[in-house]
């Protein structure tokens, strides 16, 4: 219930007191955009933490920007957590999300505070992950490659149909890709590195995980996605190593939203204080996500990827999440590399 | 013109007819609350909670007492207006020029303040220069503005129907102005809807060039595949498919049709219950199943690859799978629309034509075939829609090969987020389903070609001559045994540790998704699944019978009514046969996100779409087995006095059971697997079961997602025989093989 129609109950139960009071049970419609089993642990654990019932929709982050975009007349949710940082700074810019600072904020990594200051408080960090790829070391094996550590070394002619990647137009992973060698080589140089890779790419899936997923089981060799996904392919015991590219890498913020004029305004802001915790933040090894988590006190597993080991570019979130530079870039992309012959 | 003398009956009818929903009228007015409830449409909680002053749940007439929405106030007059008719009975054409007045200046009311304003007060610049800022606003409509909506629908049928029109016939023209009013605002306003949004920019502007421009796209109609090493435009790509699938299925449909008719097989009724396999098969699942087989790790890839000594390679993903993972899907349909046309075909022919010495050959090439070409062309074109239509299939397999069903999705939800481009790919996917449903019924659907005339048409068909009789088995059991492979997958798929690694048989999957525990309050459904398994069941439980009751109506009407512009409400009803889900998706979101309908996040706009994708099914069953009853039977009961309702109700029902069993079945299922407009349409609250196997599947949890799909397409079989034996024993193979109709 949002505060017009709040106000709106107040006056009529003042008006005629013979209204009972309210007795509905409180709620939260929470937007999920990271994994199917980590959103249902936040769920079932702020359920059991507050007793706020809670209604979950899990679908990726463009969707659910989508959807928040589509609802902004009338919207159904109320917080949205997880999911690439993009779509979140998009709806920040947009004006889809309502700006908070939480009394946690104290408690979190510099880089989870200044991505949310440059959102003006409309968006936070809750964890990060760096990007570079991973490879299916039994299929590099039996074609008889070399085992790549670099950027550069995907453009080899020899890794020719090995490579996978998502398409950037469909997959915030893939723009994040090609945001990161833009800023990496420059411009040009970059478009020409793209036009490279394009030449041994077998497919630009069109979900960002995929390429791992799909090396993973067999089906790819070189899969082009986020760290953290690579090593939970690892854990889960399927023949994949990961790389950190020599050259040093781009990473991404997940983030996390308070939508605007949503229904259950305060339930929001009880999960967003929530979702900051250390020990909440921590539960995430239950379910093998890997990514740095944005409070300090959070424990972090020996698997994940260290990012202070990595090579970690200046990402410049502001520059790179605006939507004007996005369309330029996935335009250019479009036209430049996407339609050359393979 | 009819009688004085039926006119003054229906006259008398009619002012019952009127007092009955000018009381539900009343009741929408005084007593229920007039707009949407935030917790849905079926829950109560309102009743305890500040009903009737709280302006959330106010009736209308409530919120005018307390001053407030008075733009509300105006609906008494056309509301009440039917009291001077009902005093003036006598005078038949006051009593329905007053009806109609009545009624269509209330639904017009009505529906125009529910569009001026909206969620942020006037929708409109020009009110806001008219009338200022209003100040205030509105949801969308709930119980009370929906009855007031069906009061003045009927008040304007019952006006209609009192001037004569059909007879003077309240029911029929009350049915016909229902059918019309639901599918002009679930078909065509949603697609109306959609096309508007195709012609703005993204600021909301219209603009014709903007348009033009998205719809001449190089990615959409470029031919570069022609010429040099890389991608078509995906309208050519989705033609191509969409005319390889067609042809495809179409011959395997016609071998196993002369199988199991013309060649003596005697397992004729197993061919048939393997075609019903695909029909319960989940989306994806099929794919997956492909993908296991003959992916880069497939294991009939390595098999070929190490025996040969060859380098296993990606070929399986693009235009080779889709297509053949649609021929599993899809061969069934062609078979069961080819199956009814190669037995329809008279025996007595082919044995005159013996008798006259033509040899086997000679019969089956210039009887036989001529008879069955309509219905080739009948089956490609089905195909042809269900390729084009097809969502799972592409999403899994497509690799590069990228097809309009999947770019409309990814238009929406990809990091580009363009409803316009949206919206004309969906254009462009429309022009073509349509084009084919056109063709479909204008070449074909007017011809006859049936040659069994009721009267002794004895003797049985002669069997296919043996130079296609040999082609016909080699490929018939080389495509069974493939089936039973791909199933037989399936079930495996679903009790392995993890496919391709690890092939330890196991419950896991299981226990994940449908353990049951025990806790303090009793049975808990721990699984993962459960949820949106009973939200599944519950929903496609909704949609079923509703399903039927309008198939059923709107054949009734076709069959039995006679009224102008039947053919354009032919189409209408049948129009939605033509609409990819995902169209639907797309539109309805983009039709039932704001008020005066506000329907987006909850149950009901599930089970609305599944109506209305699935109502062209009912509608054929319907006529199918309808127009196998005889008139005189209707004529009969008329005779004796019962009005058309009391006839529809007691005689015409009873006598369709199996039409209604395959409306039922049908809809039950297609609810249950349905991906393409489902996953535009799920929320938080009311997840699907193909949805959520979706998340699965993206998460490379296969042997979840195969677990599932198995354990739904048992729940699908226990549905179908549990269907069986509530509308008691009939054959569901005949009408479900002329209704199977969309998919996608």
């Amino acid at each position: 219930m949002n505060h017009a129609r709040k106000i709106a109950v107040a006056a009529g139960i003042a008006l005629f007191g013979s209204a009972s009071p309210a007795i509905a049970a409180e709620k939260l419609t929470y937007y999920c955009s990271a994994q199917e089993d980590w959103c249902q642990l936040m769920a079932s654990g702020f359920e059991e933490a507050t007793g706020i019932k809670v209604n979950m929709t899990r679908k990726s982050s463009g969707e659910t920007f989508a959807q928040i975009k589509a609802e902004s007349s009338n919207p159904k949710g109320d917080v949205w957590w997880g999911g690439t940082g993009d779509p979140h700074l998009q709806a920040a810019e947009d004006g889809l999300t309502e700006a908070y600072e939480s009394p946690m904020r104290a408690e979190l990594h510099d880089w989870s505070i200044s991505q949310s200051e440059s959102a003006d408080n409309k968006t936070i960090g809750i964890y990060s992950g760096a990007l570079g790829y991973g490879y299916n070391e039994e299929i590099l094996k039996a074609n008889n490659l070399p085992e790549p550590a670099c950027w550069k070394d995907l453009l080899k002619p020899e890794y020719k149909g090995h490579v996978q990647m998502a398409n950037p137009n469909s997959s915030g992973t893939a723009y994040t890709t090609l945001a990161t060698i833009v800023q990496l080589f420059g411009e040009d140089e970059g478009f020409e590195f793209m036009k490279g890779l394009h030449k041994n790419i077998n497919q630009y899936t069109k979900s960002g995980s995929a390429p791992i997923k799909a090396a993973a089981r067999g089906e790819n060799t070189i899969g082009i996605v986020f760290m953290h996904d690579a090593v939970k392919q690892a854990v889960s015991g399927f023949p994949i190593k990961v790389v950190a590219p020599c050259e040093g890498t781009g990473y991404e913020i997940g983030s996390m939203s308070l939508i605007k004029d949503s229904r259950n305004p305060e339930n929001a802001k009880k999960f967003y204080d929530w979702a900051l915790q250390a020990d909440v933040q921590s539960r995430s090894l239950e379910v093998k996500a890997f990514q740095v988590m944005s409070n300090k006190a959070a424990e972090s597993s020996p698997q994940a990827p260290d990012l202070a080991s990595i090579k970690l570019i200046d990402y410049d979130f502001k520059k790179y999440g605006s939507s004007a530079e996005r369309k330029r870039l996935l335009k250019k992309w479009d036209d430049e590399v996407s339609t050359l012959p393979r | 013109m009819s009688s004085p003398a039926s006119e003054d009956l229906s006259a008398r009818r009619g002012s019952r007819v009127v007092l009955l929903w000018l009381l539900t009228g009343l009741i929408g007015y005084f007593v229920l609350p007039w707009y949407l409830l935030e917790d849905g449409f079926f829950s109560f909680e309102w009743l305890f909670d500040g009903y009737p002053f709280d302006s959330d749940y106010a009736p209308a007439a409530f919120l005018i007492f307390q001053g407030e929405k008075i733009w509300l106030a105006p609906l008494i007059l056309p509301l009440l207006l039917p009291l001077i008719a009902l005093s003036q009975r006598s005078n038949r054409r006051l009593f329905s020029t007053l009806l109609i007045i009545a009624g269509a200046s209330g639904l017009f009311y009505l529906f125009a303040q529910g569009f001026a304003i909206g969620i942020r007060g006037f929708n409109a610049e020009w009110l806001n220069n008219l009338f200022g800022e209003l100040g205030d606003r509105q949801f969308g409509f709930g119980y009370g503005a929906v009855l007031l909506a069906a009061t003045f629908l009927f008040y304007l049928t019952t006006g209609i129907a009192t001037r004569g029109y059909i007879n003077g016939d309240i029911f029929v023209v009350g049915a016909i102005g229902f059918i019309i009013s639901i599918v002009a605002l679930f078909i065509f306003f949603p697609i109306a809807q959609m096309l508007s949004s195709a012609l703005r920019d993204n600021d909301g502007v219209y603009s014709l060039s903007i348009f033009i421009a998205k719809f001449s796209e190089n990615k959409i109609w470029g031919l570069a595949c022609l010429t040099e090493n890389r991608g078509c435009g995906v309208a050519w790509n989705s033609l191509f498919l969409a005319i390889m699938v067609g042809a495809a299925t179409t011959v395997l449909g016609l071998v196993f049709a002369l199988v199991a008719t013309r060649s003596g097989f005697r397992y004729g009724n197993w061919l048939r219950a393997l075609t019903v396999l695909p029909i319960i098969t989940p989306p994806f699942v099929i794919g997956l199943a492909i993908i296991l087989l003959f992916g880069l790790s497939g294991t009939i890839t390595q098999w070929v690859a190490g025996a040969l000594d060859l380098q296993p390679t990606r070929w399986v993903y693009g235009l080779p799978g889709i297509m053949i993972a649609q021929m599993l899907s899809f061969t069934p349909i062609a078979f069961l629309v080819l199956i009814g046309v190669v037995e329809g075909v008279s025996p007595s022919m082919e044995e005159a034509s013996q008798t006259l010495r033509a040899s086997r050959w000679h019969t089956f090439r210039t009887v036989t075939f001529p008879l069955i070409r309509p219905g080739l062309a009948n089956a490609f074109l089905l195909g042809f829609i269900e390729s084009m239509a097809d969502f799972g299939n592409p999403l899994v397999l497509g690799g590069n090969y990228d097809v309009l069903s999947t770019e409309i999705f990814f238009a929406i939800v990809g990091a580009q987020n363009d409803q316009g481009r949206a919206a004309v790919l969906a254009i462009i996917l429309l022009l073509f389903t349509l084009t084919a449903f056109y063709a479909q019924r204008r070449w074909l659907g007017k011809r006859s070609y049936i040659t069994k005339t009721g009267k002794g048409d004895g003797g049985s068909h002669t069997l296919m001559p043996k130079r296609i009789m040999w082609p016909c088995y080699v490929i018939a059991f080389i495509w069974v045994v493939f089936t039973v492979t791909v199933y037989g997958m399936i079930v495996y798929g679903g009790f392995v540790e993890t496919w391709g690694l690890n092939h330890t048989l196991t419950f896991k999957h299981y226990i994940t998704t449908f353990a049951v525990g025990w806790n303090e309050f009793g049975i808990h459904f721990k699984g993962t699944a459960w949820d949106s398994f009973f939200t599944t069941l519950q929903i496609a439980a909704t949609a079923a019978p509703l399903t039927a009751i309008v198939g059923l109506i709107t054949a009734y009407l076709l069959v039995r009514q006679q009224f102008h512009g039947k053919d354009w409400f032919e189409f209408g009803t049948m129009l939605s046969f033509a609409i990819p889900g995902t169209v639907v998706g797309v539109s309805y979101i983009l039709a039932f996100n704001v008020p005066p309908l506000e329907l987006t996040g909850t149950g009901v706009i599930l089970i609305i779409s599944f109506v209305f994708r699935n109502m062209p099914v009912g509608v054929r069953a319907g006529i199918a087995s309808m127009s196998q009853l005889d008139k005189s039977l209707d004529e009969a009961s008329l005779t004796l006095g019962a009005n058309t309702w009391r006839t529809f109700r007691k005689v015409i029902l009873p006598l369709m059971r199996p039409a209604i069993l395959a409306a039922l079945v049908f809809s039950f299922v297609r609810a249950m697997t349905a991906i393409s407009a489902v996953i535009f349409l799920v929320s938080a609250e009311y997840n699907m079961a193909t949805s959520y196997i979706i998340g699965r599947v993206e998460n490379n949890d296969y042997g979840i997602a195969i677990a599932y799909s198995t354990a739904l397409i048992f729940v699908m079989l226990t549905a179908i025989l549990l269907f069986q034996l509530l509308v008691g024993r009939n054959q569901t193979s005949r009408p479900l093989a002329q209704s199977r109709t969309n998919v996608g």
